[in-house]
């Protein structure tokens, strides 16, 4: 092909090669929220249907402790996110294992509230509807907080092995459009079992 | 353009060993091989689930007959549904797509090639994981075999007490790897469209197949899901006790159908928006004009898209819905015939005072273009409520859809398989076998599916493995079933054709039909960067530009 060039008006957006890695990323999450609201509509359409107890207003606790973890987890990964972009390893460091410690608070909180369900108040996904669709759509979520801190650790492991660097701020900030994603599935998750479904 | 030496270090790669040769297949991210390797895998699962539809219907084609026992016809028309949707129609879309897509665009390879790797992996599992079931899955119980349960899989036949063994777990399991395969490609087709594309090429000067393809990538995002989704909860109902579809506990057999269907009629849009898009390639060259109404194209099938996402419960009419529910579905399912006609009158207008050129790929188009236009009016008819009613779950109903997805997407993709088979092999295929082809193809065809219509008008279900004699039926089916043998015997001819043009055909050259799209200033076959330089382009037909200076199409765009 002759080159021929054809000029582009600077002013207009261009797709880039760089911004793939995001697009990607953006079209996993319209995925992942599209199985999430299959969940979610089980969930509100199996409200009240089952044939006995117990029920959600009997045994469920608004979790305002694992709220806060994971939520201010997302404006610590946005911290890590910014300061790898400065070329500011340490403090990347510092915010990104604040990050994982609070994705793992908030995973041991889901943990001690099953323990309570399952071993006090004799709820199993088995027990009825409200156990089958409640294990489910939180059990989904959870196992999307546990990819990402496989993912977070990963991270945090080669950054104390010392080889991530600046030039690697693009996948972070890919990496961190997931875990806001499963942050405002929490806010989802909550509004519809603790909020809306008790 | 010139004819070109093939780069392609052929004589090198015939003297390395097989092993080394099938490793590089095995390991490969190139666009290219996974495009071909997606194409060969849909052909050979063609050839079972025809080999399925067969023995139903030697099964159907006398009253009374005792060719298979009624529990093996039902493992064919679900094996049979199943493997046509998810390994012939989905893999061959993605193969196109995937071989085609970067060289339309000007670029080196997909967005993600590893990415394209694992997700053609995860497809190719899932349908060996599917036929395990043959062997598999009678599992503890002694029962079963492969799963038995209908391609749509309603609750509560999938229910632990009715699917005893593990042959419904493959079903579900198959299709859930499959399904994430199928999302990682529809990522990966929407990322190399928006990123991929060579200087110059702006969203409204993109080759119309990747503006629709971009459209069937979003739906799978947005439809196959729903599916993954329903599928964990069958999984959660099988292996944890769990109750979603279990109506003894509160839980809904009708949901399962709505989640079932949000999947599956857009998945109708997902086969064949990439079944317009070839005929939206293949009616311009060989009409030698450009397409007419390219914006106008772009917006139906935008349109399609959104309102194919809002039709699904027409296929629930006779489960009972509330009148407001029906009439929806009703109104919306008539409204998306509205840009499908669009895009009809927009191909017939391409090719009005055009100089046609009837060689096969475009044969295969104008049989596409009536079938399609037939298929989407016994649509109209079923979107009827009231009609459905009548109508529902009868051979009307199986005549219909096969006359979309034969008649409509596998006429379209034959068309595109001898348009590009010249760039993907190298070779010129046979212009008189690909008549014989068509024409058998087109007589079996016929005489399948039209015929089909009629024993469903006179009341005989589907699903059924066989029937009483003296119903008006017999005959009908009988011509039914001659009609399949002569899609076969032209499946043959399609076949032999293919490895006998690829192994003894005349060289094709880079530019064979003299069309206008990137793909043919590659050599053929491409190599594995596809182009020497980054290509440029002005216009939407970037070749015209180049061969008439003179007079180029970005002077008008």
């Amino acid at each position: 092909m002759s080159a021929a060039s054809a000029t582009v008006p600077a002013a207009e957006f261009r797709w880039s090669p760089a911004v793939r890695g995001q697009l990607g990323m953006y079209c996993l999450i319209a995925a992942e929220a599209a199985i999430f609201t299959i969940f979610v509509v089980a969930y509100l359409f199996y409200l009240g249907k089952s044939l006995n107890g117990p029920t959600p207003r009997e045994v469920l606790h608004f979790p305002v402790a694992m709220t806060i973890c994971l939520l201010s987890s997302s404006v610590s990964i946005h911290l890590a996110a910014s300061s790898l972009r400065k070329g500011r390893i340490g403090t990347f460091a510092g915010w990104w294992f604040l990050t994982l410690a609070l994705g793992a608070a908030f995973l041991l909180g889901t943990a001690l509230e099953w323990r309570h369900l399952i071993y006090e108040k004799r709820l199993t996904i088995q027990t009825n509807l409200f156990g089958t669709t409640y294990y489910s759509l939180v059990g989904l979520h959870a196992f999307h907080v546990v990819v990402g801190l496989v993912g977070l650790s990963t991270v945090l492991l080669l950054t104390l092995l010392g080889s991530v660097r600046r030039q690697h701020s693009q996948r972070v900030d890919v990496f961190a459009l997931y875990w806001h994603f499963v942050d405002s599935v929490w806010i989802v998750v909550v509004m519809v079992v603790y909020v809306i479904g008790r | 353009m010139s004819t070109n030496p093939i780069t392609w270090p052929e004589a090198e790669v015939v003297s390395r060993p097989f092993v080394d040769r099938l490793h590089e297949w095995v390991t490969t991210v190139d666009h290219k091989r996974l495009g071909l390797m997606y194409i060969f895998y849909a052909l050979i699962f063609l050839v079972i689930g025809g080999i399925e539809a067969a023995i139903m219907r030697v099964q159907l084609s006398a009253a009374h007959n005792n060719f298979v026992s009624p529990q093996v016809f039902n493992q064919m028309f679900t094996m049979h549904g199943t493997t046509m949707i998810f390994f012939v129609a989905m893999p061959l879309v993605f193969g196109f797509a995937n071989y085609l897509l970067p060289l339309m665009l000007g670029a080196r390879d997909m967005a993600f090639p590893r990415l394209n790797a694992f997700s053609f992996w995860l497809t190719a599992f899932g349908g060996i994981l599917l036929y395990f079931s043959f062997l598999g899955g009678n599992g503890l119980y002694g029962a079963g075999g492969a799963p038995d349960v209908g391609w749509f899989a309603y609750a509560p036949l999938t229910a632990p007490t009715f699917s005893p063994g593990h042959s419904t777990d493959f079903w579900t399991l198959s299709l859930l790897v499959s399904g994430f395969g199928s999302i990682g490609t529809a990522i990966n087709i929407i990322a190399t469209i928006l990123c991929m594309r060579c200087p110059g090429m702006e969203l409204r000067k993109m080759p119309l197949f990747a503006w629709l393809n971009l459209v069937m990538a979003g739906m799978v995002i947005l439809a196959v899901s729903p599916l993954s989704a329903a599928q964990i909860m069958l999984l959660i109902d099988r292996y944890l006790g769990g109750h979603f579809f279990d109506t003894q506990a509160g839980g809904s057999a009708v949901i399962w159908m709505h989640f079932f269907w949000i999947f599956g009629h857009p998945e109708v849009y997902v086969l064949v928006i990439p079944a317009f898009a070839m005929a939206s390639e293949i009616v311009p060259v060989f009409s030698r004009k450009p397409i007419f109404g390219y914006p106008v194209m772009v917006a139906a099938t935008v349109c399609i898209g959104f309102i194919g996402m809002s039709v699904w419960a027409h296929h629930m009419f006779t489960i009972g819905m509330s009148s407001n529910a029906n009439t929806f579905f009703v109104l919306s399912t008539m409204a998306i015939s509205v840009p499908t006609g669009i895009k009809i009158f927009n191909w017939l207008a391409t090719m009005w005072g055009g100089k046609i050129e009837f060689k096969a790929p475009m044969l295969f188009i104008v049989g596409f273009l009536f079938q399609f236009l037939i298929a989407g009016l016994t649509g109209i008819m079923l979107s009827i409520a009231p009609f459905d009613w009548q109508l529902g779950n009868s051979y009307f109903v199986v005549a219909h859809f096969h006359y979309v997805i034969v008649g409509g997407i596998l006429f379209a993709v034959f068309g595109g398989f001898y348009y590009w088979f010249p760039k993907m092999s190298g070779k010129m295929y046979d212009e008189k076998l690909a008549k014989i082809h068509f024409c058998l193809f087109f007589v079996g065809f016929h005489l399948t599916f039209d015929f089909m219509h009629i024993p469903g008008l006179l009341g005989m279900p589907r699903r059924i493995y066989t029937y009483e004699p003296g119903r008006g039926w017999d005959a009908w089916n009988l011509l039914v079933t001659i009609g399949v043998f002569v899609q076969a015997l032209s499946v043959l001819v399609f076949a032999v054709n293919l490895l006998w043009s690829y192994l003894k055909g005349n060289l094709a050259g880079n530019d064979p039909w003299d069309a206008w799209t990137l793909e043919w200033s590659a050599n053929s076959p491409p190599p594995a960067y596809n182009f020497a330089s980054v290509p440029t382009v002005k216009s939407r037909r970037p070749l015209w530009d180049l061969k008439h200076p003179e007079d180029p199409d970005w002077k008008y765009e």
